[in-house]
């Protein structure tokens, strides 16, 4: 039950995004993707959220195919954080976060009490009440995140899907924001660059390269000097008692066939 | 700018529409009294009560004549296109996620034309297309032209923007070059109606036609209001928020056309209405659709009823098309509105 890829790929113009990957979180869970940039990473989690359809493979919602569920009971399970989601429109944070309830209200319907009690424990959670009359614009980028982290919870999902939350953000906010998911009681699949924070966040990884699925498992399976040099083409130490017990890397300079 | 009146659609707007429908109103019935004739606000009272059946306007023929066949349907025309050209301006803003997109800047209203002078004038389709048929069809193919363009050179917003600058000129000259071609002294005067509008000569099939089509595309476009704001973030923010992005772009593309090609096969290319419109709109009411769509409406209406009025009687006994005066006073408006939303953004 749940969510999960069943060896979906995905191409465009005869070139492979994603190549049979299969990805099955336990609920709960924070699974992080890993991999270079163009490894397919916000693809797949396109093709989870069922914003894109599927070229091979199957991605399921409660094993029903999710292009059959309808986007609408998608919207009421997955929530999906974009890597940079902006708009033109002169908007505050109250009214980014009711978007949330977009996939819950009927043509016509007014906001409903379960519509306002949503958004209210989503600004709380993501500590935002207090900035709820904020401009968009205002936003730092950190908070232009939470704010979307924000309006994902609104829709109240079970599973959250977020690409790159840490992006551009300085280190103080990346450890908040992704202390803020693992907190969040719904399974989260998250895109990271940062294998030390993915260490540190995730219950399990999948390391993606030009869309295949390299190896997953645990972070202290997964992170190995050899892996690092293989998918990343960098030289680097993995210590295993890093912070939390999880694998904590280091790089060093000079390519890893260099030596 | 930040709205001014409480966003959540509560009392604040509904007031605020029950203030716009009465300034409608009066709007309506004051500016009929304004022309060469004598006429005052009670007579326009009386000759609508007259001719819904409730008692006699005691008015001679002709000043009666002059309210009801000649100023009224004229002015409602211009509340009609003025409220249908704003919600034009808001739903393609909001689906091209664009706050310069509008029927006239889009090149549609242009497409309209050329495709209403092509069955009057060229007589193509001769007996089976009408001209809001050929109207529509024009629309549709503009559109269609502004958006393959823009996809070919890249999609982004500016593209859009350019992309439709070239289907306006484009259709434009079409429209000149078919009713020029025509070498009918006549006719080639109705080209300034086809390219800058007008509402003289309005009858009462122009305005119910047009109310019917404002009417359908408003409710269209109202159960659709979710959905347009979840399009705030883009196309696969919107999908990713349960909204079926084709269908919902399909229909109000569709619908907003269609509401495009029977205002220009009434009232010519009208410009600026739909740009400048929805942008005072959300500075009143905020930016959720439930509460824009109609805030635009209604601000439409009254502005062009007052614009139509200026048209037609600044150089009188000349009338200017309307289209120039929409332009004069709205590229003011519009510089106004880029300068408040520069400040805070």
């Amino acid at each position: 039950m749940g969510l999960l890829a069943d060896r979906v790929s995905w191409h465009v113009g005869g070139r492979l995004i994603v190549d049979e990957v299969s990805l099955e979180p336990e609920p709960g869970s924070t699974v992080g993707l890993l991999g270079p940039n163009g490894s397919g990473k916000s693809t797949l989690l396109r093709l989870l959220s069922g914003v894109r359809g599927a070229s091979a493979g199957v991605v399921r919602l409660d094993g029903v195919p999710i292009d059959r569920v309808g986007r609408r009971n998608v919207a009421r399970k997955v929530g999906l954080v974009e890597q940079q989601a902006d708009t033109g429109v002169d908007m505050n944070v109250l009214d980014v976060v009711r978007l949330g309830r977009v996939p819950h209200r009927r043509p016509w319907s007014a906001e409903t009490a379960a519509d306002e009690e949503a958004v209210r424990s989503a600004l709380e959670y993501t500590e935002l009440s207090d900035k709820k009359r904020r401009s968009w614009h205002t936003l730092s980028g950190g908070e232009r995140q939470r704010v979307q982290i924000a309006r994902a919870l609104a829709q109240q999902p079970r599973e959250l899907l977020l690409d790159e939350p840490t992006n551009h953000l300085d280190i103080r906010h990346q450890l908040e924001l992704l202390g803020l998911v693992v907190r969040i009681p719904v399974t989260s699949v998250l895109a990271l660059h940062d294998l030390n924070l993915a260490a540190m966040f995730c219950d399990q990884l999948i390391v993606l390269r030009e869309g295949s699925a390299v190896t997953s498992g645990k972070p202290s399976e997964v992170l190995t000097p050899e892996l690092i040099a293989d998918v990343y083409d960098v030289r680097a130490g993995v210590s295993p008692d890093g912070p939390g017990g999880r694998p904590a890397v280091r790089f060093f300079p000079g390519k890893p066939s260099e030596c | 700018m930040r709205s001014l009146l409480t966003r959540s659609g509560g009392v604040g707007t509904t007031v605020l529409w029950v203030c716009g429908l009465a300034l409608l109103c009066l709007s309506v019935a004051f500016t009929i009294t304004i022309g060469p004739a004598d006429i005052a606000v009670p007579n326009v009272w009386a000759v609508v009560a007259d001719h819904l059946g409730l008692g006699d306007s005691g008015l001679s023929l002709i000043r009666e004549g002059i309210i009801w066949n000649l100023r009224l349907p004229r002015t409602v025309l211009a509340a009609v296109c003025g409220a249908g050209l704003g919600l034009c301006g808001v739903v393609m803003q909001s689906l091209l996620r664009n706050p310069l997109a509008d029927p006239y800047v889009l090149g549609i209203s242009s497409g309209a034309s050329t495709g209403a002078v092509s069955v009057v004038i060229l007589g193509l389709g001769s007996g089976v297309a009408t001209l809001s048929l050929g109207a529509f069809l024009g629309s549709l193919c503009s559109f269609t032209l502004v958006l393959v363009l823009s996809h070919v050179v890249g999609g982004t917003a500016d593209r859009v923007i350019l992309s439709g600058v070239a289907a306006m000129q484009l259709f434009s000259a079409l429209t000149s070059f078919i009713v020029m071609s025509a070498g009918d002294a006549e006719q080639t005067r109705s080209v300034l109606f086809w390219l800058l509008g007008s509402l003289a000569g309005t009858g009462w099939f122009d305005v119910a036609s047009c109310l019917f089509a404002l009417v359908v595309v408003l409710l269209v476009c109202l159960a659709k209001a979710t959905a347009l704001d979840a399009f705030t973030f883009g196309q696969d923010a919107a999908a990713s928020l349960g909204v079926s992005v084709t269908r919902t772009r399909t229909v109000l593309l569709i619908a907003t056309a269609l509401l495009t090609a029977t205002l220009v096969s009434s009232a010519g290319a009208i410009g600026f209405v739909g740009l400048v419109l929805p942008h005072a709109a959300r500075a009143l009411v905020g930016s959720g659709h439930r509460g824009l769509l109609p805030t635009t409406a209604l601000a439409g209406a009254i502005f062009l009823v007052w614009i139509d009025t200026i048209a037609r009687t600044v150089l009188d006994p000349q009338e200017i098309p309307v289209g120039v005066m929409t332009s004069l006073i709205g590229v003011p408006a519009f510089v106004v509105i880029l300068y408040r939303t520069r400040k805070t953004s």
